[in-house]
Formats: C-alpha cells, sequence, structure tokens
C-alpha cells in the first residue's frame, strides 16, 4: 500500500485484485470499480472510508418469469432460433430485465438473424428500429465496446433492446442495415463516436465529426478539452479538470 | 494536370479520369457556358450549409442534369457540439441545461424525456408530483405549437410566401409569451428537471395561457385561409417529396411524416408517459403521404395540442397551488426562487433558513448543488413524442453523479435519411419543399 501526496491510499497491484477477471461469463458486468466513499479525491483521507473498493456492477441477467409479455416474447424468439439451428444460448448471452425494460445481450455473430427474426416473426415484429447508440466501458476487459439497438413494435406496442458487444482490439459489429434500412445514420455516429466498425455498412463513414478527424470523441479515454476561463480574477478550470465527485 | 479557365475554375482531369470542375462563386452563365464547353451534363451543386431553405446549417449534395436531380445526398454535422459528451462531465440535473439546447425549436420535449428518463433510473416516476406532470404536458404542448407554427412559417417563406411566415412567427410569439412568464425564457429553459420542474405557475398563468390561444386561433385561421385553399401552395406541395408506408418504416421515420403516410403512431397514445392516456385527443392522418398532407395535419396537430392545453389548464386549477417537485430532498433541487430587485433570484427566505437556523440544511443545500446526487446503475430509454417525430434518450448510469453516458434518438436526425428517397428522380426546386416537409431542425440533428 503507498500513499499519494494527495493522500489517498493506493493498494499495491497483488492487493487490488478488485476487478475481476471477466473469465468466458461471469454473472457480473463489472464496468468500474469505485474507491472511496465520498467521491472527493486528494484530500486526504481522515475518515478511514477512502479505503472502501466498492465494484460498480450493471444489472445481471434475470431468471424467469420476467413478467408481462417478456416471457412470451423470448420464447418465440427461441423457439426460432432452434429451428434456424443457431439455438437460443448461442445467440443470446443473456436475458436482463430491469426497470421494466427488456434487454437481449446477443453475441455479434447473431446478431443480423436475431433482428431478422424481431422483425419478420408475426409474433415479434419489432419493425421499427429506433437506432443505434454506443457505450464505452474500458474496464469491462473484451467488451468495451456495446452497441445498443432500441427496437419497437407498433403492431404490438413493445419495446426492447438488443445489445451487443466487441473487444477494443477487434472493434467489428455486423451491420444491421439489411434489416432495418433506418439505422444507417445511426450506424454511422456510432463508428463516428465510438470507432466502432459495422461490417457491411454501405458506406460507414463519419457523419457528424469531419472526415479527417482523428480518434473517436465518445470513448472514455477521449479527453473533453476545453481551457481555463478567467472571471473577476478567479480561474475555472475545464470541466473535465475541475473536482468532482464519482 | 490542373488548368485554371478563364472563369477561375480549376479543372483536374488527372485525379479522376473524368473531368470534373469546381465553382466556388462566379456568374452562373459562365459555369454553365464552361460546362457544355466540358460537354458534361452532370452537375454536382452543393446546397448549403449556409443555404436559407436548409433550416440552418444542412448541407445538400446535389447531382443535377438539367432541372432534375438525379441524386441527393445530406450531409450534417455543421452543427456539432459535443453535447452529449460534455452530458458527462456534468450532474444529473445540469444535463438538462444541456439537453435543452439540442432541437431548440422544440427545448422542453429534450428535458422532458431526459427527466422521464432520470426518474425511470432513479425509480421515482410515480412520485413526481401531479401538479408538475401537468405542467410538464401544459408546457410541451404549447411548445408543439409553436414548432409547427416554425415549421409551417418557414416552409412558407422558402416558397416566398412571406405573409406565412409572418402570420406563423406572430402567433408563436404569443406562446413564447407565457414560457417567458412560466420558465423565465424563451428557449433553453431548463425548466423541467429531475423529479418535477423549476417551479410552480405564477399566479395568473393559467388565464393567460387562456387569452393566448384565443389569439392563437385567430392566427391559425389566418394561416389556414392563406394556405388550405391557395393553389400555388397545393401546386408546389402535392405529390412532393412523396414516401409511402413502407418506406418511413423502412427508414423509421416517425412523427407528422408517418403519420402522413397513414399510419396513426404516436407515442403518446402507444406509450403513453406524463399521463397522456388520461387526456382526450385525435391522432391526426392522412394518406397521401405528400408534403401537403404533411402541413394539413401539422395544423390539425396544433388543433389538437390545444385541446390538451385546454384540459391541462383545467386540472391545474382543480389542483391548486401544491408541490411540484418530489418530496426526497436528496433529489429535490433546492430551487426556490423569489423575485427580487434584480428580476428572479434566491428566495431571502429559504437564505435566511439554510445560513441562519440549519445548518443541516445548508450542509443539504451545498452537497445536492456541488455533488448532485447519485443515480442507481443501470440503463433506460425512454421515449416521447416530439413535434418531428419520437424522441429517445438512452441513458446509462454507473452509480454516480453524472451520467455515464446520454444519447438522444433525434427524429430529426433520424427522418433526414429520407432526403435521398424523396428528392431523387423530382425538380431541383421541389428539394426545398421536401426537405421543409421533413421539418430538420440542426440543433436536433446534430447535437
Amino acid at each position: 500500500m503507498t500513499v499519494t501526496p494527495g493522500g489517498d491510499v493506493e493498494r499495491t497491484p497483488a492487493a487490488a485484485g478488485a476487478a475481476p477477471d471477466p473469465g468466458p461469463r461471469t454473472p457480473l458486468d463489472v464496468v468500474d470499480v469505485r474507491r472511496g466513499m465520498f467521491g472527493a479525491h486528494g484530500s486526504g483521507d481522515t475518515s478511514g472510508y477512502g479505503g472502501l473498493v466498492v465494484p460498480v456492477v450493471l444489472p445481471g441477467p434475470s431468471a424467469r418469469p420476467y413478467g408481462g409479455w417478456f416471457d412470451e416474447a423470448v420464447d418465440v424468439l427461441a423457439e426460432l432460433l432452434e429451428e434456424s439451428g443457431t439455438g437460443f444460448d448461442a445467440a443470446v448471452e443473456a436475458v436482463v430485465v430491469d426497470r421494466e425494460e427488456l434487454t437481449l445481450q446477443v453475441r455479434r455473430e447473431h446478431l443480423v438473424e436475431v433482428s431478422r427474426h424481431l422483425r419478420d416473426d408475426p409474433d415479434l415484429r419489432f419493425e421499427l428500429s429506433l437506432g443505434v447508440s454506443g457505450v464505452h466501458y474500458p474496464h469491462e476487459r473484451g467488451r468495451e465496446l456495446h452497441a445498443v439497438h432500441h427496437l419497437c413494435s407498433v403492431t404490438h406496442s413493445r419495446r426492447l433492446r438488443v445489445e451487443t458487444t466487441c473487444p477494443e482490439e477487434d472493434p467489428h459489429v455486423p451491420s444491421v442495415t439489411t434489416v432495418y434500412p433506418g439505422a444507417d445514420w445511426h450506424e454511422r455516429e456510432t463508428w463516428d463516436f465510438f470507432g466502432i466498425v459495422f461490417d457491411g455498412h454501405p458506406a460507414l463513414a463519419r457523419i457528424e465529426m469531419p472526415d479527417d478527424w482523428p480518434g473517436h470523441p465518445q470513448r472514455k479515454d477521449y479527453p473533453l478539452g476545453g481551457i481555463p476561463v478567467e472571471y473577476k480574477g478567479a480561474t475555472v478550470p475545464p470541466p473535465d479538470q475541475r473536482r468532482s465527485y464519482t | 494536370m490542373s488548368t485554371t479557365t478563364a472563369t477561375g475554375h480549376v479543372v483536374d482531369d488527372d485525379a479522376t479520369g473524368v473531368p470534373s470542375f469546381e465553382a466556388s462563386g462566379g456568374d452562373w452563365s459562365d459555369i454553365a457556358e464552361e460546362a457544355a464547353r466540358l460537354g458534361e451534363e452532370r452537375i454536382v451543386v452543393n446546397m448549403g450549409p449556409q443555404h436559407p431553405s436548409t433550416h440552418g446549417v444542412l448541407r445538400l449534395m446535389l447531382e443535377i442534369d438539367g432541372e432534375t436531380v438525379t441524386e441527393a445526398r445530406a450531409g450534417i454535422g455543421y452543427l456539432h457540439t459535443g453535447i452529449e459528451k460534455n452530458m458527462e462531465f456534468r450532474t444529473w440535473t445540469q444535463g438538462v441545461t444541456f439537453c435543452t439546447r439540442m432541437d431548440y425549436v422544440a427545448p422542453l420535449f429534450q428535458e422532458a424525456a431526459y427527466c422521464l428518463a432520470v426518474e425511470k433510473l432513479l425509480g421515482i416516476t410515480d412520485d413526481v408530483p401531479e401538479r408538475a406532470t401537468t405542467i410538464r404536458v401544459l408546457l410541451m404542448e404549447l411548445n408543439r405549437i409553436t414548432s409547427h407554427l416554425v415549421c409551417l412559417a418557414t416552409g412558407g417563406n422558402e416558397l416566398g410566401a412571406t405573409t406565412i411566415m409572418t402570420a406563423g412567427f406572430t402567433a408563436r410569439e404569443e406562446i413564447l409569451r407565457i414560457f417567458e412568464l412560466v420558465t423565465g425564457l424563451r428557449m433553453n429553459h431548463a425548466f423541467i428537471r429531475p423529479g418535477g420542474v423549476v417551479q410552480d405557475l405564477p399566479p395568473g398563468a393559467v388565464d393567460e395561457v387562456r387569452s393566448a390561444l384565443t389569439q392563437v386561433r385567430v392566427y391559425l385561421r389566418q394561416l389556414e385561409d392563406l394556405m388550405l385553399a391557395n393553389p400555388i401552395l397545393k401546386l408546389r406541395t402535392q405529390d412532393v417529396g412523396v414516401l409511402d408506408l413502407t418506406g418511413c418504416m423502412a427508414l423509421a421515420i416517425t412523427g407528422p411524416v408517418l403519420r402522413s403516410a397513414g399510419l396513426p403512431y404516436d407515442v403518446r397514445k402507444a406509450a403513453p408517459y406524463c399521463g397522456y392516456e388520461t387526456y382526450d385527443f385525435d391522432v391526426p392522418v392522412a394518406t397521401d403521404a405528400d408534403a401537403w398532407s404533411r402541413i394539413v395535419l401539422r395544423l390539425e396537430e396544433c388543433y389538437q395540442s390545444m385541446r390538451i392545453v385546454e384540459q391541462a389548464c383545467e386540472r391545474l386549477e382543480a389542483q391548486g397551488p401544491g408541490p411540484v417537485m418530489v418530496g426526497d430532498k436528496k433529489i429535490a433541487w433546492p430551487a426556490q426562487l423569489a423575485l427580487g430587485t434584480d428580476g428572479m433570484g434566491n428566495s431571502l427566505d429559504h437564505i435566511r433558513e439554510i445560513m441562519g437556523t440549519s445548518m443541516e440544511a445548508l450542509i443539504h443545500h451545498f452537497k445536492l448543488v456541488t455533488e448532485g446526487f447519485r443515480v442507481p446503475v443501470g440503463q433506460v430509454f425512454q421515449t416521447v413524442e416530439h413535434p418531428r417525430g419520437e424522441l429517445g434518450v438512452h441513458l446509462v448510469s454507473d452509480g454516480g453523479t453524472r451520467p455515464y453516458r446520454a444519447h438522444f434518438r433525434d427524429p430529426s436526425f433520424n427522418n433526414l435519411q429520407a432526403v435521398s428517397v424523396m428528392c431523387e428522380g423530382g425538380q431541383i426546386a421541389d428539394v426545398v419543399v421536401a426537405v421543409a416537409s421533413l421539418d430538420p431542425v440542426l440543433g436536433g440533428v446534430d447535437r
């Protein structure tokens, strides 16, 4: 254990061990590890709470019954995937029900097939794609980049989320533009901001940033930027360098 | 080999093997002459990003053959300001001041959608006071009218009908006055906050809303007289910018454009929020799927919004003054305001209490304002019916005091994908009509 000049206690790597190895598939989605209790760093720890280590864990897989129409929809999808020979467990990593919302965590190899089933089957009929958004979890090793597809069924008045992950070293996810042409620009935006390459996209060019922009701005390791501003004699640092409570 | 020609345009036939020339100004007749000399019929024209008919800074790349558009592509990103990235560096409450600036013509919808999403993450959806929800509905529906009025007004202006513009903007002004009365600002309100709204309506606001609606009705009647029987407008917009239901569904188009193709899909009916299921209103639909039917639909939607506003006014009167923020003091932003000599200011009573009598209240105020509240880990997706379609908010929390990720599925961003389909094969003049019928707002598109 070492103490930084600011007063934070830093553990040696061996003692840290708090970020568990994700392994093949742990039931916990460890996103981050939070240290200390009050979020403020560098102020000296007089309370003793500074040594707290709390893993940040996303809601994990849910057990049946999922509730409402979720069970029925998952059953229909499972049936279709078994019929096609892919197998439900091979395609869907986990079913997460949180805050009355259904998330299917789908392995990227089977994303297009799952999307096609979700769109075409009359009992599912998620015909409206409400876009794709990326999320970057730099601490989730091997699953750093997430592409989240939001689907809506106008026919049945239902919504669900299809989440696909890919590692930073191999940031490839198949494009769903063949199933949902409207995902075109959304995938371009996700490529632009997160650097996820959507294989099979007709023209995966940057959309918001200039074409020659280096880097992908919405990744967590990309700085926000900004300059200190002087106001009435005081200097206000840029937002990412202000004291924060994380 | 690059050669500079008499008109100053660069001809470069080495790079592509195809003679192309770049014109960045000058007389059109000179350019056309040179094009004729080169024997090239195909011209690529950049319309925008500063063209007045592109609703801001939309860039349209048009490949034209004579007056016919053979290919149309939209280029966006000129107004990208990194709002989503910025939100990751501010507290959950501060996020409202950022997202309200996205689609600046309909700011209250971003605020409402974002706050509904934060409330869902916090699990306090049912704790939001009834009165706050009613005020949200009132403001959103008034905002829908202003947004549609801007669409009709600018759309008319782009076709040369300045009177439509003046009538539309004058009507909008009536409602902006209400916004100023209630929120203190005409746009970028940051009035809706996680847990409720900033403060209750000022005295007499409901009466002001009613009298404004009377005025708006007069202006709307004027607009209808100007537009609905206008043969020029009909000729310019009927059968222009057509996108049928299949096309709309494929491209995930929502809002008036989808409803003009015959599907009565409205999030207020399909997945009600803010208690919309308890209001009595209709979803107007058309089947012609052209720019004209979208004009008619937007006019009708203004009347439907007025119906909701009237019901909201009745409820607000019946409710009487009451709390407009959740009771949980760990979440409710201490927004005790009073009118000072210099305009809006902090309530002196509140300052007296926290500075003079209760140290706990002071600590609480300080912690909440500097640190903010923590939101449990998880992600949600919340959509609302925006004047331009379905606005979605995807929020991810890591249990901290700031959003881990905030993504807005802006309807204009998605709907602009339809520009190619709507414009290709049509006249170049119809591009303006088709884009106006999509009603894009580039602040929302680029965020």
